[in-house]
């Protein structure tokens, strides 16, 4: 398995470190109800198909990546810096 | 106090020439970790005479993330600019001269061709997080001043296996 890096280009997987799902990037707001955090917490999708999680290029220039990938297929369709993201804090 | 010994990180080790490839150790001297603020590289690169942009190496400034990289020798004062942190003595630097690129090949997770001159990567070796350059000279391997023994009996192995490799075939 290879990951393409923002910055590195094409890496192998073992120059990353997996980091579990991209839900854990966006928190529920300061007033939301307790069931928000359990749902950001514990409650996980585990979907034959598409899904989106974060890797730590860790070993290499140390960017955390959001990659979209098929684990049907095992197929990398994109991967984006988290600070590149629409609206990631500067 | 009494005067002490500054010793590098492979003292006393006599360079290794296998599979025509010559493995020895380098002094860099100081190096100083420069990691820009937000939106300072530019104040940083005319203060330093440049920066390397990602996987580059430009001048004695080797890259070594996003924003970062590697001063080697005398740093000026970036207060306000840069977080520096003193990295000499820190790290270890090896150096391979000659057909350097099959045993890259067996010890970096990347393909030796990327690695161009002028090229400075962040790759492990084997689990030893590292910065590889090319220079005119050959290739510069930095680890951790710790790994530095680990890493010097890395490379000679795969030195030896590739001598041994040449037997055969000759």
């Amino acid at each position: 398995m290879r990951l393409t890096c923002p910055l590195c280009g094409d890496r192998d997987r073992r120059e990353f470190y997996y980091a579990g799902t991209e839900d854990t990037l966006s928190r529920p707001g300061p007033e939301a109800a307790p069931e928000a955090w359990d749902d950001m917490l514990y409650l996980r999708t585990n979907p034959a198909g598409v899904t989106r999680d974060l890797w730590y290029h860790e070993a290499g220039c140390g960017l955390w990546l959001v990659v979209t990938r098929n684990t049907v297929t095992h197929e990398v369709l994109a991967t984006e810096g988290v600070a590149d993201r629409k609206g990631a804090p500067k | 106090m009494r005067e002490l010994f500054a010793k590098t990180a492979l003292q006393g080790q006599k360079p290794l020439t296998q599979a025509g490839v010559t493995l020895s150790e380098e002094v860099l001297g100081a190096i100083t970790s420069v990691a820009c603020f937000p939106g300072k590289r530019d104040l940083v690169a005319a203060q330093l005479g440049g920066f390397p942009t990602p996987n580059r190496r430009e001048g004695n400034l080797l890259w070594t993330g996003p924003e970062q990289a590697f001063l080697l020798g005398a740093a000026p004062d970036l207060t306000g600019l840069a977080a520096t942190t003193d990295q000499t003595g820190g790290w270890a630097a090896l150096r391979l001269v000659g057909a350097v690129d099959p045993v890259l090949a067996r010890l970096f997770p990347i393909d030796p061709r990327t690695l161009t001159e002028g090229a400075c990567l962040r790759t492990p070796l084997g689990h030893m997080n590292a910065v590889l350059t090319r220079d005119g000279q050959g290739v510069l391997i930095l680890v951790f001043r710790s790994m530095a023994r680990t890493a010097w009996d890395e490379i000679a192995h795969v030195m030896a296996m590739l001598q041994a490799r040449e037997g055969i075939a000759g």
